[in-house]
């Protein structure tokens, strides 16, 4: 009943082309908004339960937020675009490590240490330049052979930080550490102030997100994933729509690592953006849904939130189970979980979402 | 003559390494061919496989058995593992995704390496396990020729052995069986195959437990090479480069290119790796394959890849 967009009329095309032409997703929208920005810090700020220490903020919030960033440009990449990518945990590498440099100066062209901000928009342009330079291959190979080609980019990211030590300032651990995080000449420390600097990020960048894929490069994304050949003879340039895929898609991801690695980790190595990496971005957009901006959020939820049930249920019920157990039952009930949403909805949770919302609308007719 | 000597033992050293590689791709390509399944769980069925002949031996041998029949039945037990997973991967991820398209499955076959590899470790365990199957002592030959002779290891000459039988016996299994032919129809067209009467769900059975056989022999040489561990799954990453290179659904492709991706990070590993930094042979492969794909997106022996609207 609630759920019904009768008596909503347009009478102008701006009307018509709004982010969310019905009136109560608008509403919903903003509700969840003002949680997450608003209700949420205060519940922080005064400890309300579930918030009595900063467990919930630090290993569940934070990391959600920054993975389904990173989930958007991954989902850019492989949801709108179909060019499946193995490599996109090299391209949050990229952008964590060049946004470090830039953050701590580069000495050797005379550049002053940049403010925070700055550095990690030019760490997400690093990366956005390197995914062209791995995007140009997909103007000839497609489907799973560019799969092993975006491997070449994570196997060779992964060495590259490892052993050239330019990028970790000649650091003899090989790890390095955030400059100090002054955004704007406010310094951020506490774990509420990481949360909403990593909100106001995602917030801006899926707005960014969703306002491209619904435009005209968008739809060109879409026309190549649907029969590449088919859009070329229409008249989109595969080669500007795919490049433009690559960028924008890996501009999201290297702005997601150098989130995750400044506000999340503080210090890190290059195992923090390994093969495993990618796969859990490829599953959360698989999972969330191909071609949604909301399903790389439910998605990133569902990734991160499955492991951590997984340790804390059999703890909670007092389960007499070792850690090895533990483990490798997180290993099977993880991949059981995978398969069966494959075969049961291959759509992902996007899809459901989809049909839940024109369940409501007919409500309480069945059809 | 001491560095064509030394040039040459890298070489070989390099290509019978490639040829381990090629036993895991060998295994993809298998799937692929008759399924269009791109088979990432295939370094998984490699850990399940050494996991349940290694743990099947020690468990014999500390009865008292002798050597030669533990060897036996562990092998019988191990195969028995690998149809009882190609049988479950088949009932239960392939089987209710049939006709969804190539990602999907891709993906399910992700889904399925996690359970693969949790189930195998918790059954027989997750430490190092020793293989001694093979002789692993180096052997030196044309010691007339070069100074200080030329060192091969026997263990990768028993592999190189082995993978040759395997290829020949897959080769004949292919032509001259009924169900290699009927393999080979499924390969080709999945519908017309089904449409005379071969049954789907037995032949994507096969194939995955001939893969889960040749992950087993893939088992049993890396085995003993290096012990069973989990690591052995991320060698298993190496045999895509190879796939690559040698093209998705070409048997031979496979082989070739095992041997190149070999002796090629080997070759690189002692001649450029020096000027570059050493560990190259991390992506030496990986690198090799795009450059491959650059100039022949379909690999050295892969069908030419024709698209119509």
């Amino acid at each position: 009943m609630l759920y019904r967009e009768t008596g909503q009329y347009k009478t102008s095309y701006a009307a018509d082309s709004v982010i969310f032409p019905i009136r109560q997703d608008r509403i919903g929208v903003m509700i969840v908004l003002a949680i997450a920005f608003v209700f949420m810090p205060l519940m922080m700020a005064f400890k309300i339960p579930p918030f009595r220490n900063d467990y919930i903020l630090l290993a569940i919030l934070l990391p959600f937020l920054i993975l389904s960033l990173a989930a958007i440009g991954a989902n850019i990449l492989i949801g709108y675009c179909g060019q499946i990518s193995l490599g996109s945990g090299a391209f949050m590498a990229i952008g964590a490590y060049m946004a470090y440099k830039f953050g701590t100066g580069i000495s050797e062209i005379g550049l002053p240490p940049l403010p925070i901000v700055v550095s990690i928009l030019l760490g997400g342009f690093s990366a956005a330049f390197v995914g062209i330079l791995f995007g140009l291959p997909s103007l000839r190979i497609k489907g799973l052979y560019l799969a092993v080609a975006t491997l070449a980019a994570q196997f060779f990211f992964d060495w590259v930080f490892l052993r050239v030590k330019w990028f970790t300032n000649y650091a003899p651990s090989g790890s390095v550490s955030a400059p100090e995080l002054k955004f704007f000449g406010y310094l951020v420390s506490t774990p509420i102030e990481k949360y909403l600097v990593a909100l106001i990020f995602v917030t801006i960048f899926a707005l960014i997100a969703k306002n491209l894929v619904r435009g005209n490069i968008g739809r060109q994304w879409m026309a190549i994933r649907d029969m590449d050949i088919a859009a070329e003879l229409m008249g989109i340039r595969p080669l500007v729509a795919k490049l433009t895929a690559f960028a924008v898609s890996s501009f999201i991801i290297g702005v997601a690592g150098a989130l995750w690695a400044f506000l999340r980790l503080g210090t890190w190595e290059p195992l923090a953006f390994d093969i495993n990496r990618s796969l859990e971005l490829l599953f959360m957009v698989i999972i969330g849904g191909l071609g949604s901006i909301l399903g790389s959020f439910l998605g990133a939820a569902f990734i991160l939130i499955l492991p951590i049930l997984l340790i804390v249920v059999p703890a909670e019920i007092g389960l007499p189970i070792t850690t090895e157990t533990v483990s490798h039952l997180q290993f099977i009930i993880f991949g059981a979980m995978i398969c069966f949403l494959l075969i049961k909805e291959p759509l992902g949770f996007a899809r459901l979402w989809q049909i839940g919302k024109e369940k409501l609308r007919m409500w309480p007719f069945p059809y | 003559m001491q560095e064509l000597g030394s040039f040459l033992e890298v070489l070989i050293s390099g290509l019978l390494a490639g040829v381990l590689y090629s036993l895991v791709a060998l295994g993809f390509v298998l799937i692929f061919k008759a399924s269009g399944v791109f088979n990432f769980a295939q370094g998984a069925m490699v850990l399940l496989a050494g996991l349940a002949l290694v743990r099947c031996l020690d468990f014999l041998v500390a009865r008292g058995m002798p050597f030669w029949a533990a060897v036996a039945l562990g092998m019988i037990f191990a195969a028995a593992v690998m149809a009882i997973c190609a049988f479950m991967v088949e009932r239960y991820v392939l089987g209710p995704l049939v006709n969804q398209n190539a990602l999907t499955m891709f993906m399910a076959t992700i889904g399925a390496t996690f359970v693969i590899e949790g189930v195998a470790q918790m059954i027989f365990g997750s430490d190092v396990y020793p293989l001694r199957l093979f002789p692993t002592d180096a052997w030196i030959a044309g010691e007339g020729v070069f100074p200080g002779g030329i060192l091969i290891n026997k263990l990768d000459v028993w592999g190189g052995v082995i993978a040759g039988l395997l290829v020949v016996a897959l080769a004949l299994f292919f032509q001259h069986t009924k169900t290699g032919r009927a393999l080979r129809a499924v390969a080709d067209d999945h519908a017309a195959a089904q449409s005379v009467g071969i049954p789907i769900a037995w032949i994507w059975f096969v194939v995955w437990l001939v893969a889960g056989l040749v992950a087993l022999v893939a088992a049993a040489i890396w085995g003993t090479k290096l012990g069973v561990q989990f690591s052995i799954t991320f060698l298993a990453l190496k045999a895509l480069p190879v796939l690559i290179i040698g093209g998705f659904t070409s048997v031979p492709g496979a082989i070739v290119g095992g041997l190149i991706v070999g002796a090629g990070e080997k070759l690189a590993e002692v001649y450029l790796g020096p000027f570059i930094g050493g560990g190259i042979e991390y992506w030496f492969a990986y690198v090799l394959a795009l450059a491959v794909l650059m100039v022949r997106p379909q690999g050295l022996y892969g069908e030419k890849i024709i698209e119509r609207i």
